[in-house]
């Protein structure tokens, strides 16, 4: 696939920088993303994915550098005007409430309400057994807090939450940590499908055996700062472990 | 559809009568753990009073109707105290907002307002409790904005506002009781005429009866509609019957407790008449009794049927989650404290009227027994789980044994503190034994 003269891209974030106290999480890194593609951000623990992608979600707000959503400079100063950009995100941590049911979770801060403006909860309840139902058809337990959950059923209601929403930007940290081989499957399934709806995605994954099969494109970080760009179907596994380890850029790689 | 009762989780699990009991019926069984708690309590009591003071003088439809008006102030705040602990935070300030918004009134109701609008004018109530209610706000609003936007711990916010506020008590009128309050302002305090007697008990009853019915049968009609599994129509039933069964022995004991001839004397001067042979005149519910009723009905439909509800339970499961989850917590921080401190100062207006003086004292130690009365419900001080209901039962469990010491001699304070004291961390260790098992 041609990265060059695609028009304009879904999410461009260019030149960001964050630091924590002295630490430079994020150095000056420019990514993008286009509709229909996944995008893979590896890199060794604590190299900066999440807080990359966190200042797209807006869970943090960068230092330095600026957004572009379809062209258009945006300013995200929190999740809500994330969110209001069609960007949805499933964190690493999961970012569940503990002591809610998986409806609770799923439609938390966008409730659905009734005409009184209470909110409905045998309606969101409804609409949780459908989406889980389509993710995860062995999900049973609708109505029991999260905390009650396996690491693989939090992960799919999280995932249920930023999938729900018709999302058309989607960040994925992780997605699968916790997930089984069938469950694991049946995510990549879905990002697949999502691909084909045209949805762009970041996904961050040491897997690389995941990266080579779902994404179209990898960036790889290093110590805040990127590595290098590549199209992966250009490279071989072993280039991409190269840069991730040793900060190797191959000759393709942008 | 007929009323099938689908329970996936019941099959190949055995069950006692008990469990399957509470599946069907839904109760919390910690509900019925602070219930029984409480009739301990109340029947403790009495029998102690009937074996060793020659007369059980407990649940007597006095005593339970006294109960009820003492437990209305700090059942107010306690539901507000919910919402703070639920959300990992702390309000030590509740009784000094009390003594402040109390001597605010009560300057404003005798020394300011009959100045411009005369003695005994009916508007001077209305405004007073209006202008108590928000400077209750208002002090929760600033306390709130210190800890929600100053990063200040919420505990040394309000343990500041806890002397901050008595001090400006005192120093509202120099020291000064003020005395006596409205006429009208008094009745929100309860006693005889504080009261809406047999009939209005009576209709009261009916119309809770049929919310109670009416909750019931729309439940049930929700969940058919969208096809989840119902409850047997027997725990329908029982859960119908129970609830109209609880308010109907409520109201018969309020009716049961006659004004007393003092009073009876007061009432038939006013008409003109004698006080005839079998004058039997009804207390009824009290006012704060109903105004307690009405706040716990309010709290519970805003913690169960709104976003703020949800808002408030999700911040106090996983801060973080509710701020990724574009939930505004600091905005929601500065909310909690102002109907905090707005239920603090309706307290005020409660306890004022009762004392029909407003006295610096007033709402002293207020907090504890508030903060006391909601871990008691089962309000977790790690965050998160907490009900409205709870924290009611847990404040009459408490006036509870502060009244029942009285009654059996134990008054002087100091046995009084020491069984609260005991009852309050046994409660707290219970309810820890029981999330235990539960996990
Ligand atoms: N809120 C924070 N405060 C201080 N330092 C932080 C914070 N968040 C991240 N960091 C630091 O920033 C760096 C990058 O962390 P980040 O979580 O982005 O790594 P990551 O690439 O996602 O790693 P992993 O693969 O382990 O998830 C780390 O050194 C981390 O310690
Ligand atoms: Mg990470």
């Amino acid at each position: 696939m041609n990265t060059t003269n695609r028009g304009t891209p879904l999410v461009e974030m260019r030149d960001i920088s964050i630091a924590f106290g002295g630490i430079k999480a994020v150095d000056h890194v420019t990514v993008d993303l286009y509709p229909g593609e996944v995008v893979g951000l590896l890199g060794h623990n604590g190299a900066g994915k999440s807080t990359l992608i966190k200042c797209l979600s807006g869970a943090y707000q960068a230092d330095a550098g600026d957004i572009f959503i379809n062209g258009e400079k945006v300013e995200i100063k929190d999740p809500r005007d994330a969110r209001a950009q069609n960007i949805e995100t499933i964190y690493q941590t999961l970012a569940l409430a503990d002591n809610l049911d998986a409806a609770s979770n799923l439609f938390l801060g966008r409730e659905l309400v009734n005409s009184f403006g209470f909110v409905d909860e045998t309606k969101m309840e409804a609409e949780t057994r459908k989406i889980m139902g389509r993710l995860n058809p062995n999900f049973r337990k609708f109505n029991v807090p999260v905390s009650a959950l396996s690491g693989g059923q939090r992960q799919s209601v999280a995932i249920a939450r930023a999938v729900y929403f018709n999302a058309k930007i989607l960040i994925m940290d992780e997605p699968t940590a916790a997930l089984g081989p069938h469950e694991t499957q049946m995510v990549s399934e879905l990002i697949q499908e999502l691909k084909a709806q045209g949805l762009g995605i970041f996904l961050i994954e040491h897997d690389i055996h995941n990266v080579m099969k779902l994404c179209d494109r990898a960036v790889v970080m290093k110590n805040g700062q990127r590595v290098g760009t590549v199209n992966v179907n250009e490279v071989t596994d072993d280039d991409i472990l190269g840069m991730i380890i040793a900060g190797k850029k191959p000759a393709q790689a942008v | 559809m007929t009323d099938i009762n689908q329970n996936p989780q019941a099959a190949g699990k055995e069950e006692g009568p008990i469990g399957r009991f509470l599946r069907a019926t839904e109760i919390d069984p910690r509900l019925i753990g602070m219930v029984g708690a409480l009739l301990l309590i109340w029947i403790g009591f009495h029998v102690y009073a009937e074996l060793f003071l020659g007369g059980g003088t407990f649940l007597t439809p006095r005593n339970l109707w006294n109960l009820s008006v003492q437990t209305a102030s700090i059942g107010i705040m306690a539901t507000g105290m919910v919402l703070v602990i639920i959300t990992r935070n702390i309000d030590l300030s509740v009784g000094s907002i009390v003594g402040v918004t109390g001597m605010y009134m009560g300057l404003l109701q005798v020394e300011w307002l009959p100045q411009y609008l005369g003695l005994g004018h009916p508007a001077i109530w209305i405004i007073t409790v209006i202008f108590g209610i928000v400077l209750g706000a208002l002090i929760g609003a600033l306390q709130g904005s210190m800890i929600a936007y100053l990063s200040i711990p919420a505990f040394i916010v309000t343990l500041g506002g806890l002397l901050i506020w008595r001090g400006v008590a005192f120093l509202a009128a120099d020291g000064r009781t003020i005395s006596p309050v409205d006429e009208t302002f008094a009745l929100i305090g309860g006693g005889p005429f504080g009261a809406i007697g047999a009939t209005g008990s009576w209709i009261l009853a009916a119309i809770a009866s049929a919310g109670v019915i009416w909750m019931i049968v729309r439940g049930r009609g929700n969940r058919r509609k969208h096809g989840f599994p119902l409850r047997p129509m027997w725990a329908e039933y029982f859960m119908a019957g129970l609830g109209v069964g609880l308010i109907a022995v409520a109201t018969w004991v309020v009716n049961a407790y006659p004004w007393p001839k003092g009073i009876l004397k007061q009432y038939y001067e006013g008409l003109g008449q004698e006080v005839p042979e079998d004058a039997f005149i009804s207390h009824g519910y009290a006012y704060p009794v109903i105004i307690l009723v009405v706040v716990a009905i309010l709290m519970t439909v805003l913690m169960t049927r709104t976003r703020f509800g949800r808002y408030v339970f999700a911040i106090g499961g996983n801060p973080e989650a509710a701020a990724l989850s574009g939930i505004n917590t600091r905005a929601m921080t500065v909310k909690i404290f102002t109907l905090m401190g707005a239920l603090a100062g309706l307290a005020g207006v409660i306890g004022s009227a009762r004392l029909n003086s407003a006295t610096n004292a007033l709402g002293d130690l207020d907090e504890l027994y508030v903060i006391a009365a909601a871990v008691v419900g089962g309000t977790s001080l790690a965050g998160g789980v907490g009900t409205i209901y709870g924290a009611i039962i847990g404040a009459l469990v408490l006036v509870s044994l502060q009244t029942g010491m009285v009654l059996i001699g134990f008054g002087d304070g100091s046995y009084r503190k020491i069984v609260i004291g005991a009852a309050l961390v046994l409660a707290v260790y219970l309810d820890i034994l029981y999330r235990k098992r539960l996990k």
